[in-house]
This record gives C-alpha cells, structure tokens and sequence, in this order.
C-alpha cells in the first residue's frame, strides 16, 4: 500500500492546479471546472486520510462535498447560460460593466 | 441511534428546523399562490421567521449539543438566531417596496431569503467543521440567484456570476482547509480537534497551520477582508439594492460567526501563530476600505467599500483571541458591534432604494444634493446612520468601536488600535460629505413613496438613537452571549 504521503501530495497538486486555474484562465467554463478540480482535490485528502485512520467519516464528508459541488453547478451553469445568452460570449475579460 | 434521539435533536435545534421546514413548505405553496396576489408571499414569509424569533427567545439561557456534537444551542446561536431572523425581516420589508417599484416582484425572492437565514443560523449553531462547511453553502447559493434577481439586467447577472465564482473558489479553500485539519487531526469536530492537539496526537503540526490558514482564507472571502474583497464593490453594486442590503450584514455575520466559534473556542488552544496573519489582514482591510471609500462618486460603491472597511474593524477585535480571559471581550465587543453596524446598514440602504429608479439613476452621490429641503426626514436618517457608521461620538457606532478599540488595548495591540483610530478620521471625510451634500447644495431628488423603506429607515434610526442612550442591556446581552466551551 502507498503511504498517505504520495495521495495528500497529489491532491495538493490538484488543488494548486485548480486554484491557478481560477485566476489565470479566462472562460467561464473552464474556470468553473477548476473550480471543480479544487473540490475534488479536497475529496481525495478525505479519503486518504479516512483510510489512514481507518474512519468512515471522512469518506462520508465526500458525500456532502459532492452534494454541494452539484448544488452549486446547477446554480452556476444556470447563471452562465444566463450570461451567454445575453450576450453571446463567456470571456470574463468582457464582463466588466462596472468598474471604480 | 434510534430515531427518538434525532427526534430530540431536531427539537434542540428547533428555530433553525423550522425556519427550514417553512421555507420548504413555502417552495411548494408558491406554486399555488396566483401570480397577481403579492402579498401572500412575503406574508407567509414574515410569519416563519417571527415564529423563528419567537422559538429563539424561549430557548434564552439554555444550552445543549444536537446531533452529536456537531451542533450547538448556547447563549451564542441564540443571540445570532435572533439578529439573522430580525435581519430576514428587515429583509422582506426592503424587499416588498422595492422588487415593486423596480418591476421585480416574484415570489420565489421571499423563499430563497428564508433559505439563506437557516444557513447563518447554522452557520452560528455549528461545532463541526463539515457543517460549517454544509451552512457556508446554505447560505450563498440563495444569495448568488438573489444577486441575479434583476435579470436579464446585465449588471446583475455580472454581479450574480462574479459572486458565484468567488464564493465558489473560497468555497475550495475552506473545504481543503478542513480536509488538511481532518489529516491533521483524524477529526472535524472542534471539540475533537481541541482534544486531538492536547493529547499530543497530531499527524503533522504543519499540516494543522496550512489548512486554518486555508479556512481563513475560505472564511475571508466571505467577509470581504482585504486582499480577498476584490469581488465586493462589484457585486453589492450589480445585485439589487434589497439583496445587497440583506448581504451586506447577514454574509458578513455569519462568517464572524464561524470565525469567532473557531478562534476563540478552538484555536487558543491550539496556537497563537495566525496572530500576526489576522494583525496584517485587519490593517490593511480598515485602511484599504476607507482610502478607496473617497474616490467612489456611486453611493453603492461607496457603502460597499464602507463595508469592507467595517469588516476590518471587526477583524481587529478578532485579532487578541489566543489571549486567556480576553476571549469573553472579544466576543462581546464583535457582537455588539454587529448590531450596531446591522442598525446603521438597514437604514442606509433604504435611504438608497427610496432615491434609486428603474434606470439606474438616482445613484449618484450628486442625486443627494437637496434632499435635506425635500425630504427632511430622510435626510435626518442619513444623517444619524453616516454618523454612526463614522463612529462620531456620541452616536452607537462611537459606542460599539469604543469597545472594540478597548478590546484590542486590553490585547496590547496598541499600533493596531492607532491605525483603526487614524483610518475611522478618514472615513469621516466621505460619510460626511454625504451630509454636506444632502443639506448644503441645491437639487432636486426624485424619491419613491414607498412606505415600508420609509418606516425601515425611520425604526433603524430611533433604533441607532435609542441604543446610543440605553445599549447597557443590549451590551449585557452580548456579554452573555457565551460560547460552549470544550
């Protein structure tokens, strides 16, 4: 079995992967998606840790991080369709209406 | 465990299960009340939550835990219960005149505000991290479609969007925040994180620091402490007017809920590393806030940075929590301050819904000119909320950062007090020129008749006034506030 290590390690790289995602990627999906990778990094340090010491709860906590992640693209999704159709594009570089 | 025992906890709970249960009731009759009939709604909803401070009050004094630990009922989520089902009313009341006068009456408004109180409810109730984490999410999701309630106005839906990714992308960082405390500690509740780092048994001290670093982050966001603020202006000015206002305090509260019940209960004991992190984020919140405050000629630009400045002040309280004995002040100080500052933004916000019109006129600081001779009670409210605000002595929000400086003092932050000192003279100048504008040119406002802005505006004033004179109960109540210790 691989020690907890290399798993916290990886999904530490995914979070960090997410999180420039969010502040270097300039369409609305993408970002979204990294956004969904930060989650999901943090779901896998639940899981590895719950194996680590042997506990259920932490696999439980994925359950609620998946059920808001779901809640949260219904919801997102939505505004976006919103947006694109108004006005015909998901760069956020065009969404500066207001400014100061 | 059996179901009586979650039957039980769901009375322990009972205020917050209610509010939640009505407002899933309210999902369903929304879809049988008539369109045309408008009052139903925000009728059924003012009910709920009077109910809600009804069933808050009776449990004054009492304190249990609810489902195993993970929840509490204490002298604290009472008196958060009761501001955010008070904020919720204030909140219907707002939004009744102004959805109407800006052609946005839907009925679904009355029901997500209902969802977003429970979620601050919770959030003030929670002992474990994940549900902190669960009552985080309760509350934003309403509050991002609510910010997107004025669509297909472009400015809304950009507020909506930029509010949902920021939340979303805090969202990650508490959410690994916990998942690294979880590593660190085999636990989320704070009762067993507390027991974890006494017992010596952490996995990895600096696992530990990295992931309440994270949470901090995560809970900043939420707060709109500088450098995580960037999305505030924005959305307080994209969403419409009766959400900002509602956001404005009840968002801000509940992430001072969660942060107060984590730093004071459970991390004191664990270190005082994040000391300095808090010292730097308050400073540079409280000045970064009230500069940037001056340039803004849009008055819901400005109240937005205002209220980030606010946030930095209740941060500075926040910053003497690994102190023995201090912690009781702590609290007492940012709670009693939140109430004050509750007062001072309900009111101020209904100055602005009066005043604004459908085509995003009426918004300018230069729309104020001549309202003291047009309108001369509206402009005696503004007056008292911009004085509070500024803290100008004798006013309550004199007497709340009166406590808060204290407090700080009492942590030997003397610098840190200094800055606040300095950085409130500078919000004076933009408050005030308010006033000088309202009173000193000439114009002609256009206001709307609307009688339940008006009657808000005018209780938050005597309300700012009254507790100016008598806020020793209110203050007590604060100090009572406890939280459960572990």
């Amino acid at each position: 079995m691989l020690p907890v290590t290399y798993y916290v390690a990886l999904s530490a790289i995914l979070f960090i992967l997410g999180a420039v995602g969010v502040l270097i990627r300039r369409n609305l999906i993408v970002i979204f998606m990294s956004v969904e990778l930060m989650l999901n990094a943090a779901n896998l340090a639940f899981v590895a840790f719950a194996r680590y010491y042997q506990s259920m709860s932490g696999q439980v906590f994925v359950f609620f991080v998946m059920a808001v992640a779901a809640a949260e693209v219904a919801v997102g999704l939505s505004l976006i369709v919103a947006i694109y159709r108004a006005r015909h594009t998901i760069n956020v570089d065009d969404l500066s209406e207001m400014k100061g | 465990m059996t179901l009586n025992t979650l039957g039980s906890d769901f009375v322990i709970l009972l205020p917050l299960t209610f509010l939640l249960g009505w407002a899933s009731l309210l999902l369903l009759v929304d879809l049988f009340v008539p369109q045309e009939r408008q009052d139903t709604m925000p009728l059924l909803a003012v009910l709920g939550l009077v109910a809600t401070i009804v069933l808050s009050i009776m449990q004054a004094g009492q304190s249990a835990w609810a489902f195993q630990g993970m929840a509490v009922v204490d002298g604290f989520s009472t008196f958060f219960n009761v501001l955010f089902a008070i904020s919720g009313l204030v909140g219907v009341a707002l939004a009744y005149d102004y959805l109407r006068q800006m052609d946005l009456a839907r009925n679904t408004y009355y029901t997500l505000l209902l969802f977003s109180v429970g979620g601050m409810m919770l959030m003030s109730a929670a002992t474990d991290l994940i549900v902190i984490f669960l009552a985080l999410e309760l509350l934003s999701i309403p509050l991002y479609v609510l910010s997107g309630f004025a669509r297909p106005k472009g400015e809304s839906e950009e507020a909506a969007l930029k509010y949902f990714l920021l939340g979303a992308f805090a969202s990650g960082f508490l959410v690994y925040g916990i998942a690294l405390v979880f590593g660190a500690t085999g636990t989320t509740s704070l009762a067993g994180v507390v027991q974890a780092v006494h017992g010596g048994a952490l996995l990895n001290p600096m696992l530990f620091i990295i992931g309440a670093a994270l949470m901090l982050i995560g809970l900043g966001f939420k707060v709109a402490v500088v450098p995580f603020h960037m999305w505030t202006p924005d959305v307080y000015q994209g969403a419409p007017t009766a959400v900002t206002a509602f956001m404005a305090l009840g968002a801000k509260a509940a992430g001072f809920a969660a942060l107060l019940r984590i730093f004071l209960t459970a991390f004191p004991q664990v270190s005082a590393d994040l000391t300095p992190v808090l010292w730097v984020l308050a400073a540079l919140t409280m000045f970064l806030g009230n500069v940037v405050a001056i340039a803004q000629r849009n008055i819901k630009r400005m109240l937005a940075y205002s209220s980030i400045a606010h946030a930095g002040y209740l941060l500075m309280a926040l910053v003497p929590y690994g102190q023995q004995g201090l912690s009781g002040d702590v609290s007492a100080s940012l709670l009693f301050y939140l109430v004050a500052y509750a007062l001072s933004n309900f009111g101020a916000w209904a100055v602005v819904m009066v005043l604004e019109r459908q085509d995003d006129q009426g918004l300018g600081l230069d729309d104020y000119a001549g309202l003291g001779s047009k309108s001369p009670f509206l402009a005696a409210c503004m007056t008292v909320f911009m004085l509070s605000f500024a803290g100008v002595p004798p006013t309550l929000g004199f007497v709340g950062k009166f406590y808060l400086f204290r407090t700080v003092l009492q942590g030997g932050f003397v610098w840190l007090a200094i800055i606040g000192v300095l950085t409130s003279l500078i919000s004076a100048y933009y408050y005030l020129r308010v006033v000088v504008i309202m009173y000193m040119r000439d114009g002609d406002p256009q206001t709307h008749p609307a009688p339940w802005l008006r009657w808000t505006a005018g209780v938050m004033a005597a309300g700012v006034v009254a507790l100016t004179f008598f806020g020793g109960p209110l203050f007590n109540w604060a100090s009572q506030a406890l939280l459960t210790a572990f």
